[in-house]
C-alpha cells in the first residue's frame, strides 16, 4: 500500500467517525427527548471521534517515518562484515547506499561480495516489513481509536470543552509553523552571514565604497582580488526607491484621496480595481516594459536635451517601480481615509469649509498616521524588488546618486551571486547571504517604524 | 420654568396610574397630505422663513410640507418622536443635507430674505453663518486652540496671530470653557471630557460669528452635569445668537427654548409658545406626546 492510498484511507476514516459521532449521539438523544438533552451537540462528538482516530494514527506514522531509515540503517551496518568497521564515515555511507541499491534491485548482486548477502537479506526484510504492517498498524490505530470514541459517546460526555481546547491547540500550532519558520529562514542568513564575516571583516562590508565580488579560483591567480564594500549598492537602492516613492506616494494618495472624497460609488467601483490590477501584473513584465520602453524612452527623451543618458537607468527603473506600487499607497490610503469618521467631516463642513479645505486640514491629518504606514510598507516592497531593477538599471555597481546610470541593488546582487554553478565555500557566494541579511534588517526596521507611527497616532479620533 | 417640569411630572404620574386601555392612540391617518400646522409657525418679520418644504431621502419622503418662521434672537426647540424628522429639517437651515448624495430638499427656505437653496447660494458661505453643533462631540484631532482657530482661518477672518488669540479667547470664554483649558490650549481638543469636546464644539461655531446656531440633539452623548453647562450656555448665547434646537429631553426644551416646534412622522403638527406648548397643546399628538404616552 502506498503513501496516497494510505492518506486516502485515513480521509476515509475521519470522514466516517466524524458522521459515527454525530449519529450516534443523535441516537442516544432521541429516545431522551431531542439533542438539547445532550451535553453537547451532535458535530462536538464528531469532532470528538475524529480526533480520536487520527490523532494517534498521525503520530504513529509520523514517528515511524522519522525513525524508519535510522533503524533500518543501524540494523543493516550491524550485519556488515567485521573489517568494514574501520572505514571512514564517507566510505561507509557509499557502500550502504550500494547496499541499499541492491536491496531496491537498482543495482545487480555481483557488484557486491558475498559477504554482504545477509546485510542486503536483512534490508530487503526490513523494507518488506515496514512496507507491510506500517499501513495496517496506522489504519488499525486509526480504527481502535474511532470505536473508542463512539463507544465513550453518552449524553453525559461534555466534550464541548475538550473539543475546544483541541481547537485552541491547533491553532496555536499553526501560528507556531510561521514563528519557527520565520526564526529558521532568521538562523540560516544568519550562520552563512557569519561565516561570510569570518572572510570579509564586517567593517570593510558596511562601509566599502567598492562592490566588486571576486575571488582568487586558483592560488596564483593575479589581479582576482574581491572588494566586498556594500555602500555603492546601497546607495543604488536607495536612489532607485526614492524615485519610486516620487512617482507612487503623489500619484497613489491623490488617486485614493479622489476615490473616497470625490468620485461617485460607479466610478469608484470601476476605478479602484482596475487601479488594483497594478499590482498584479507580475514584476517581470514591468521588467521588461521598463527595459524596451520606459528606458529608451527616457535615453530618447535625455539625448534631445543635451543629457547623456545611460541605456540602464536608475530612472526607468524608479519610475516603472513606482508605477508598481501605486496601488500599494492607494489602496492603503483609501483605507485610512475612508476609516476617518464622518463626524469630522461634518465638523468641517458645518463650519462652512470647502471639500478641498475639508481635505486638507482635517481628513488628511487625522488619516496620516495609517498614510505614513502604507507609504512604509511600500517602501519595504521598493526595496526588496528585483526583476525590474535587474532588467532595466543594470548590474553595474557604481557608486552615483545620478539617476540617468546605470546602478545595481541589493538584491540584484543576490541574483548576480547566486546564478551558476556556484559552491558555498567562498567569500562571494557567501556575500549574498551578508547581503539578505541586511536587506532583511533594513526591511524590518521600516516595518517597526511604520508599525509604531501607526500605533502612537491611531486612537487620535477615536 | 419650575411650573412646566412639574406639568410634566404630574403627567408622566397619571400616565403611570391610568389603566392601559384608557390611552386612546392617536391614528395617524387623522393627519393626511393637507394637514395644517396648528399654534403658530409663522411670525412677522422673521429672520428665517421656511415654505412648504419637503424632504426627499432617495424615494422616501422624510418632510411632509413644512412652514416654519424663526425669528431673531429666539431660541426654538424642535421636539418630537425618533425619526419624525426634526433633525433632517434642521440640517435643512444650513444644507447639510448636501453632504448625502441621496437628499433632495423641495420648497422655499429664506434667510434674510435670500432664498439659500437658490443657484448663486455658496453652501460654504451660508454655514458659516448658520453653524451647527453636532449630537457626537466631533473636535478635530488637533489641539484646543487649532479647533477653534480652524474657521477663522479657513474664512481669512484675520491677518495677525494676536488678532487670532483674541477670537480664540473670546470664543473659548463664551462658550464657559475657557477657565478650563487656557493652560492647556495645546493640549488634544479629543483629550478633554465629553462636555468640554462639546463646549469645545460650540466655541469654535461661535468663532466664526454666526447669526443662527444649529444644535442637533447637543446633550444627549453627555452626563446631567455636563448637560447643565451647556444648558446654561445656551442661556447666555441667546443674547447674542438665534438658536435652534433638536432634543430629545422635553424638560430639556422647555427649560432652554421661548418656541416649540412639535414633529410627528415628517409632519410639523403644532408651534408656540414653549410655555403654551408644554402646559396647553392643541393637537392631540402633542398632548400624547409630552405627556409621555408615546415616542
Amino acid at each position: 500500500m502506498n503513501a496516497s492510498t494510505l492518506v486516502l484511507v485515513l480521509i476515509a476514516i475521519t470522514v466516517a467517525s466524524y458522521y459515527g459521532g454525530v449519529m450516534r449521539s443523535q441516537a442516544l438523544a432521541r429516545p431522551l427527548g431531542g439533542i438539547k438533552h445532550l451535553s453537547a451537540l451532535p458535530s462536538y462528538y464528531g469532532f470528538m471521534a475524529v480526533t480520536w482516530a487520527v490523532i494517534p494514527a498521525l503520530i504513529l506514522l509520523l514517528v515511524w517515518t522519522i525513525y524508519e531509515a535510522s533503524v533500518i540503517s543501524n540494523m543493516v551496518i550491524a550485519l556488515l562484515p567485521s573489517e568494514t568497521a574501520s572505514l571512514s564515515e564517507g566510505e561507509l555511507g557509499l557502500l550502504y547506499s550500494r547496499i541499499a541499491n541492491v536491496a531496491s534491485g537498482i543495482m545487480q548482486w555481483d557488484t557486491l561480495g558475498e559477504a554482504y548477502r545477509p546485510a542486503v537479506e536483512r534490508m530487503i526484510e526490513l523494507q518488506t516489513f515496514t512496507a507491510r504492517y506500517k499501513p495496517i498498524l496506522v489504519i488499525s490505530l486509526a480504527v481502535v481509536g474511532a470505536l473508542i470514541a463512539l463507544k465513550m459517546v453518552s449524553a453525559q460526555w461534555n466534550v464541548r470543552y475538550p473539543v475546544e481546547r483541541i481547537f485552541n491547540i491547533l491553532l496555536f500550532l499553526c501560528s507556531g509553523i510561521a514563528v519557527l519558520i520565520t526564526v529558521g529562514i532568521v538562523f540560516s542568513v544568519v550562520f552563512e552571514s557569519l561565516r561570510f564575516f569570518g572572510e570579509i571583516s564586517f567593517f570593510d562590508f558596511v562601509f566599502g565604497t567598492q562592490w566588486s565580488p571576486q575571488i582568487a579560483i586558483r592560488a596564483d591567480q593575479v589581479g582576482a582580488s574581491g572588494a566586498f564594500g556594500v555602500i555603492p549598492l546601497l546607495v543604488g537602492t536607495m536612489l532607485i526607491s526614492i524615485i519610486a516613492m516620487f512617482v507612487a506616494v503623489p500619484v497613489g494618495l491623490m488617486s485614493a484621496i479622489y476615490l473616497s472624497e470625490y468620485a461617485s460609488v460607479q466610478v469608484r467601483n470601476i476605478v479602484k480595481p482596475l487601479l488594483e490590477i497594478l499590482a498584479g501584473i507580475p514584476t517581470i513584465v514591468y521588467g521588461f516594459f521598463a527595459a524596451i520602453t520606459v528606458a529608451p524612452a527616457i535615453r530618447a527623451a535625455g539625448e534631445g536635451v543635451g543629457l547623456e543618458v545611460a541605456s540602464e537607468s536608475a530612472l526607468a527603473a524608479g519610475l516603472v517601480m513606482g508605477v508598481m506600487i501605486i496601488p500599494f499607497v492607494s489602496s492603503l490610503s483609501d483605507d485610512v481615509i475612508n476609516a476617518v469618521p464622518n463626524s469630522l467631516r461634518d465638523g468641517s463642513y458645518g463650519l462652512g469649509a470647502t471639500q478641498s479645505e475639508t481635505i486638507r486640514k482635517v481628513i488628511i491629518p487625522a488619516a496620516l498616521p495609517g498614510i505614513v504606514g502604507g507609504v512604509l510598507l511600500a517602501v519595504s516592497r521598493a526595496i526588496g524588488e528585483t526583476m525590474i531593477v535587474v532588467m532595466a538599471a543594470g548590474s553595474m555597481a557604481n557608486l552615483t546618486v545620478n539617476p540617468l546610470e546605470a546602478v545595481t541593488t541589493v538584491t540584484v546582487q543576490i541574483v548576480t551571486l547566486l546564478v551558476g554553478d556556484q559552491e558555498f565555500d567562498n567569500a562571494k557566494t557567501l556575500a549574498a547571504f551578508a547581503l539578505g541579511l541586511m536587506l532583511f534588517v533594513i526591511t524590518l526596521g521600516l516595518n517597526f517604524i511604520a508599525l509604531y507611527v501607526v500605533k502612537k497616532y491611531r486612537e487620535q479620533y477615536d | 420654568m419650575a411650573g412646566i417640569n412639574t406639568m410634566i411630572d404630574e403627567g408622566r404620574t397619571q400616565d403611570d396610574v391610568a389603566p392601559l386601555t384608557a390611552v386612546e392612540m392617536p391614528r395617524q391617518e387623522s393627519i393626511d397630505e393637507n394637514y395644517e400646522t396648528v399654534g403658530s409657525p409663522l411670525l412677522h418679520n422673521p429672520l428665517v422663513k421656511t415654505r412648504n418644504v419637503n424632504v426627499f431621502y432617495a424615494e422616501k419622503q422624510a418632510i411632509f410640507n413644512v412652514n416654519l418662521d424663526i425669528a431673531k434672537n429666539e431660541v426654538i426647540a424642535m421636539i418630537g418622536p425618533s425619526g419624525c424628522g426634526k433633525s433632517t429639517f434642521l440640517r435643512c437651515l444650513n444644507r447639510m443635507n448636501d453632504t448625502i448624495d441621496t437628499c433632495r430638499v423641495q420648497g422655499d427656505i429664506v434667510l434674510e430674505g435670500q432664498d439659500i437653496y437658490d443657484r448663486s447660494v455658496d453652501a460654504v458661505e451660508l454655514r458659516a453663518r448658520v453653524g451647527i453643533v453636532f449630537q457626537k462631540p466631533n473636535p478635530f484631532p488637533k489641539s484646543v486652540y487649532e479647533n477653534v482657530a480652524y474657521g477663522p482661518r479657513i474664512h481669512g477672518l484675520v491677518n495677525r496671530k494676536s488678532d487670532l488669540d483674541d477670537i480664540v479667547e473670546d470664543s473659548l470664554k463664551r462658550a464657559g470653557l475657557w477657565e478650563e483649558v487656557k493652560d492647556e490650549l495645546e493640549g488634544s481638543g479629543t483629550g478633554l471630557s465629553g462636555g468640554q469636546q462639546q463646549r469645545l464644539c460650540i466655541a469654535r461655531t461661535i468663532a466664526v460669528s454666526p447669526d443662527i446656531i444649529l444644535m442637533d440633539e447637543p446633550c444627549s452623548a453627555l452626563d446631567p452635569i455636563a448637560t447643565a453647562k451647556i444648558e446654561e450656555l445656551i442661556a447666555e448665547l441667546r443674547e447674542n445668537y438665534t438658536i435652534a434646537i433638536v432634543t430629545h429631553n422635553m424638560q430639556q426644551a422647555a427649560r432652554v427654548s421661548s418656541r416649540t416646534a412639535y414633529f410627528h412622522l415628517g409632519k410639523l403638527i403644532e408651534v408656540g409658545e414653549t410655555e403654551i406648548v408644554f402646559t396647553r397643546p392643541v393637537h392631540p399628538l402633542t398632548e400624547a406626546y409630552i405627556t409621555g404616552r408615546f415616542g
